[in-house]
């Protein structure tokens, strides 16, 4: 049926008309904010990626993998150039999500419903003014919410929308931004899902077994309320957000050998999330300044209770999370072509948990960072040093680990030899690293407060080469290329301690990433339709030399392919958008023992999406329906954790 | 070019991308791997299974076997003999036992045990018993301890039990309430003695033995031992050798000694840390990996005692130094007829491991990659039939 509306809609002649088809943004190389160049999705671009989640959308970047453990409430983690997810620091609105007890961000649980851009940066961003943190990890993604824009007379903007589909998935939002006054509006977003996250599965084996089964306890309630306000001021602007994020889900939990539906399940972890931030951007002549806030309390509740799934263990446990971030970034341009940077961030981090044992342990961490950028015209160069320090504290004697100092610098490079720009050589090395978590160091039994850093140090070489034409079928070409060299360093892995149920943490990893990242983007107008087509590709080859004495040193990491890629085709003809995205991921191993018992199979999605807008006056209409794994594929991405076959989402949405 | 034209091209393209990305084939079952280790004559013992048991939630629990005439040691020998047994052997596998002709495997995570035909390691059948852990048999009777039992008021003090099964019917006959989180078991006599751990309600373990009168398959008494039992051997002197995996602090890691014929502790080992143990004749071998999270190291040791005179013979039954290539020593066996000893290395538990052979003056002879985290070793009368 798909097939046929898409030949339909190739085939069949267009309507006369002679409309002006809107600009669309290709998923594409942003220019460069100031050197270090990006991968950013944006827009209408985002919007059709039949994406629910960020982590859904970042799949289509180069260089990246994401963990997933299935369903729409299973953990999302983003690994970027095998370096491991506590790596990336992801920044909501320019200030960090925090993590201290595990360093996860869990990417299924933002919501693409309001951003406006995601961006991903390797190494780190290079905007004007930017706080220490945005110095201090190994590669970092940008989610950026919508700022209210208010067209013509507008005073206020609403937009409501009602998705739903398979997995009994409802899923209603409202956007309401209001001019406030003249320099002063503000924006209100909420959202609320539920998914009974049930989907059926198959595994099967070549002359053997071939078995169905349906996934069970992956439900999720979520509940998102967000309130920004934007302000201008004489030369500069500030925004402040108040954020809440309530959640109740289910654990499917590992699909393993059991008599056909005879245990089930149970665990169930409840999230409270707030936060408020905000932050002033200023400028006097060529001084720049940016200060910001950020407060935030996180609450986990997980219960895994035998009266309901009688195989389990008691567990009933609560971790409270709090953080508190004050930053202060200034620049000053000495010349057109030459600044400076200082940046000063102070973080404190809290983790309250009733453990046996516990010792309530919290962090201060200080982070200065000094940063300088030459601009020519052919020629761009940018140097920082970043310093950390960091000082945990235990409410129990001796129990905290010992505080810490690390420098660590960054050197970009930018080179654009032609005058017309097209093309743009780079280079960068970047040496950061990570802190153990405060699990890592102190959560009861597995804990090890003698753990150092994990350090990564990057090479990359890369290239951009950019074309524009007005006219012909071909707009816009542009390439990327990249190659790579990572080291990750005192890889803080868990080992065991005695026995399976005991496990401790201990710096013992060493591993080599060699890559290549290439891209290729194109916008093409045929008569009355335009397409964009995007394709990325990766290379990876990870490998762990931790013990040259294992018999599987050098073998490629666990859950790292060799290649993978993603194609995404977006056509728009009239007021109809049709949109296909394509993911591969090719085989890897589930462990660094790289035989026949861990070997994982590649899988491939194909998604489809066709949508139409619909004008009612002042009023705008808007439905989309999207067809997810059309071939009903059933694959896993880790280990045991089945994902969903073919599903549909319709969403219908209202403008005014 | 007509406008139309490349909107052609560009639906064939498409069409042929979703063509080229509908099918995939379906997984190979993974075949045994076949190792020369080298053959010898075991008298009566044909060979002995070996039992992997996989990282918790990965399913890998897998089957090796050695043969002594053939002196080929076999990897992963389940999933290709039962192709249609869903989902193979399961999640981590945590006991392993030949009873008649029948092999028996303990599934702890998959809450099931396996029964399969001895000679051929073909599946027969299943029991389904939530969180199972240990196996012992008598009289056409099979004993399965879990911990499982009912939760009363308060969930964090939930008692296990032993489940007495009919050895042909494969049918759960009746089950006795124990102490917690119960672990191996003896039979001596028409008693059965089973290790209560505790080990989830730390810090607050169990430290008793639990006796079960198997006329009326009720419990008898408890035994007060210490902290977090896990192993128990009888020896021919009617006394149980009761491993204290202590608290992995303060309380170290030490052996008891019951004797049946009092029901009491008549001996405490201090100095005999026990990982694990096995007994050949008079001989008990034992080997312990103790972690302490106070030091955060593991303390590795090795003992033979004799069980008459309850006196350490020596502490290295290995002799050639090989000891050192363990990383995690996670399973001992001692053939019986040639007294051969054999240690299994979990290395780091997320991949392969391995079993290292040794003579009975403790020189290596062979050794094997296995699967994951290699634990139980039993020996076999008859052959595994191709």
């Amino acid at each position: 049926m798909i097939l046929a509306l898409l030949l339909m809609l190739a085939l069949t002649p267009p309507p006369d008309s002679t409309e002006v088809l809107s600009e669309s943004v290709v998923t594409a190389f942003r220019p460069p904010d100031k050197i270090i160049p990006a991968q950013t999705l944006q827009g209408e671009r985002l919007e059709r990626l039949n994406a629910l989640s960020v982590a859904d959308a970042i799949r289509y970047f180069s260089g990246v993998q994401i963990k997933d453990y299935g369903g729409i409430g299973g953990l999302k983690t983003i690994n970027v150039r095998s370096m491991g997810t506590q790596h990336v620091g992801v920044f909501y609105d320019g200030i960090q999500l925090g993590n201290a007890q595990n360093g996860q961000i869990d990417l299924g649980k933002y919501s693409l419903e309001n951003l406006e851009s995601v961006t991903l940066y390797n190494g780190q961003k290079g905007t004007a003014v930017q706080s220490a943190k945005d110095y201090a990890s190994a590669s970092a993604v940008y989610l950026q919410s919508r700022t209210p824009v208010f067209s013509g007379r507008k005073r206020t903007n609403l937009k409501a929308t009602l998705a739903g589909g398979s997995f009994g998935t409802v899923n209603p939002s409202v956007l309401w931004e209001q001019k406030m006054g003249e320099n002063v509006s503000s924006s209100l977003s909420a959202e609320y899902l539920y998914t009974t996250g049930r989907y059926k599965f198959t595994y099967s084996k070549r002359d053997g077994y071939d078995t169905t089964a349906v996934r069970q306890n992956g439900d999720v309630r979520a509940l998102r309320v967000e309130q920004g306000f934007y302000g201008r001021i004489p030369d500069g602007n500030w925004r402040v957000k108040l954020y809440f994020y309530d959640s109740e889900r289910g654990y499917p939990g590992a699909f393993v050998r059991q008599e056909p539906g005879k245990f089930r399940h149970e665990d169930r972890q409840w999230d409270t999330d707030f936060f408020t931030q905000g932050s002033l951007y200023k400028e006097w002549g060529d001084w720049h300044l940016n200060a910001s806030f950020k407060y935030a309390y996180d609450y986990l509740h997980y219960l895994s209770d035998p009266r309901l799934d009688v195989s389990t263990m008691y567990v009933d446990n609560r971790y409270r999370q709090q953080e508190a971030y004050l930053s202060l970034a200034q620049s000053w341009d000495i010349f057109s072509w030459w600044d400076v940077d200082l940046a000063g961030d102070w973080q404190f981090n809290t983790l309250d948990a009733d453990l046996v044992n516990f010792v309530y342990p919290s962090r201060h961490t200080l982070l200065t960072a000094l940063s300088t950028s030459f601009r020519w015209t052919h020629l761009k160069l940018q140097g920082s040093l970043l310093h950390t320090f960091v000082d945990d504290n235990a409410r129990e004697a001796g129990a905290a680990a010992e505080h810490r100092h690390e420098w660590t610098p960054t050197a970009v490079l930018q080179l654009i030899p032609f005058d017309n720009k097209n093309l743009t050589f780079r280079a960068f090395y970047k040496r950061i690293f990570r802190m153990p978590t405060l699990n890592d160091l102190y959560y009861t039994f597995i804990g090890n407060k003698y753990l150092k850093p994990e350090f990564s140090t990057q090479y990359n070489v890369g290239l951009t080469w950019d074309k524009h034409w007005i006219r012909g079928v071909f707009r816009k070409l542009n390439v990327t290329l990249d190659a790579y060299y990572n080291q990750v360093e005192n890889k803080i892995i868990a080992t065991p301690a005695s026995n399976q149920f005991q496990w401790t943490m201990v710096n013992l990893g060493l591993v080599g990433i060699r890559g290549v990242d290439a891209a290729v983007g194109t916008s093409l107008v045929l008569g009355p339709a335009s397409a964009d087509l995007r394709a990325t590709y990766t290379f990876q080859k990870a490998q762990d030399f931790t013990d040259p004495q294992s018999p599987w040193y050098g073998g490629q990491i666990p859950y790292i392919p060799w290649h993978s890629g993603s194609f995404v085709a977006g056509i728009d003809y009239g007021r109809w958008h049709l949109n296909y995205s394509f993911i591969y991921t090719g085989e890897r191993y589930e462990a660094v023992a790289n035989i026949p018992e861990n070997h994982a199979q590649p899988w491939y999605t194909s998604d489809l999406s066709l949508s139409r807008n619909f004008a009612l006056g002042r009023h705008e209409l808007k439905g989309t329906l999207e067809v997810n794994n059309i071939f009903n594929q059933q694959y896993e991405v880790v280990q045991c954790y089945p994902m969903p076959g073919t599903n549909f989402r319709l969403i219908l949405s209202w403008i005014l | 070019m007509k406008p139309m034209e490349p909107i052609r091209y560009l639906t064939c393209i498409l069409v042929a991308a979703l063509l080229f990305t509908g099918c995939r084939e379906p997984e190979d079952i993974i075949p045994s791997t076949q190792t020369g280790v080298g053959s010898g004559d075991a008298g009566d013992i044909a060979g002995f299974f070996l039992l992997n048991e996989g990282n918790m939630g990965s399913n890998k629990c897998t089957l090796d076997y050695y043969d002594y005439a053939t002196g080929i040691y076999v990897k992963n020998i389940y999933a290709e003999r039962n192709p249609g047994v869903v989902q193979e052997l399961g999640d981590v596998g945590n006991d392993l036992a030949i009873y008649g002709s029948k092999l028996w495997v303990v599934v702890n995570c998959s809450n099931l045990i396996e029964v399969m035909d001895a000679a051929t390691a073909r599946h027969i059948g299943q029991i389904s018993i939530p969180n199972c852990r240990y196996i012992v048999f008598k009289d056409g009777y099979a004993y399965v301890s879990s911990y499982a039992g009912p939760v009363e008021t308060d969930p964090n003090y939930r008692l296990g039990y032993v489940a007495r099964i009919d050895t042909t019917t494969l049918q759960v006959k009746d089950t006795c309430v124990v102490g917690y989180q119960p672990e191996e078991m003896v039979i001596v006599g028409n008693k059965l003695y089973v290790a209560n751990s505790g080990g989830y309600r730390v810090p607050d373990y169990d430290h008793t033995v639990s006796v079960i009168d198997l006329d009326s398959f009720k419990e008898l008494g408890k035994i007060d031992v210490a902290p977090n039992l896990h192993r128990m051997e009888l020896d021919a002197y009617g006394n149980i050798w009761v491993s204290s995996r202590g608290d992995y602090y303060d309380i170290k890691p030490m052996t008891f000694i019951i004797d049946t014929k009092y029901d009491a502790v008549v001996e405490q080992l201090d100095l005999l840390a026990c990982s694990d143990m096995t007994l050949c004749g008079d001989s008990l071998y034992v080997y312990s990996n103790a972690w302490n999270n106070f030091t955060q190291t593991s303390d590795v040791n090795y003992a033979i005692v004799d069980v008459k005179t309850r006196q350490v013979l020596t502490r290295h039954f290995i002799t050639d130094g090989t000891e050192n290539w363990f990383q995690n020593p996670y399973g001992i066996a001692v053939n019986p007829n040639t007294h051969e000893i054999f240690v299994t290395d979990a290395r780091d538990y997320i991949t392969p491991g391995k079993v290292y052979c040794y003579s009975p003056e403790g020189r290596l002879k062979w050794s094997a990659n296995t699967g994951d985290i290699p634990s139980r070793i039993v020996f076999t009368h008859t052959p595994l039939l191709r």
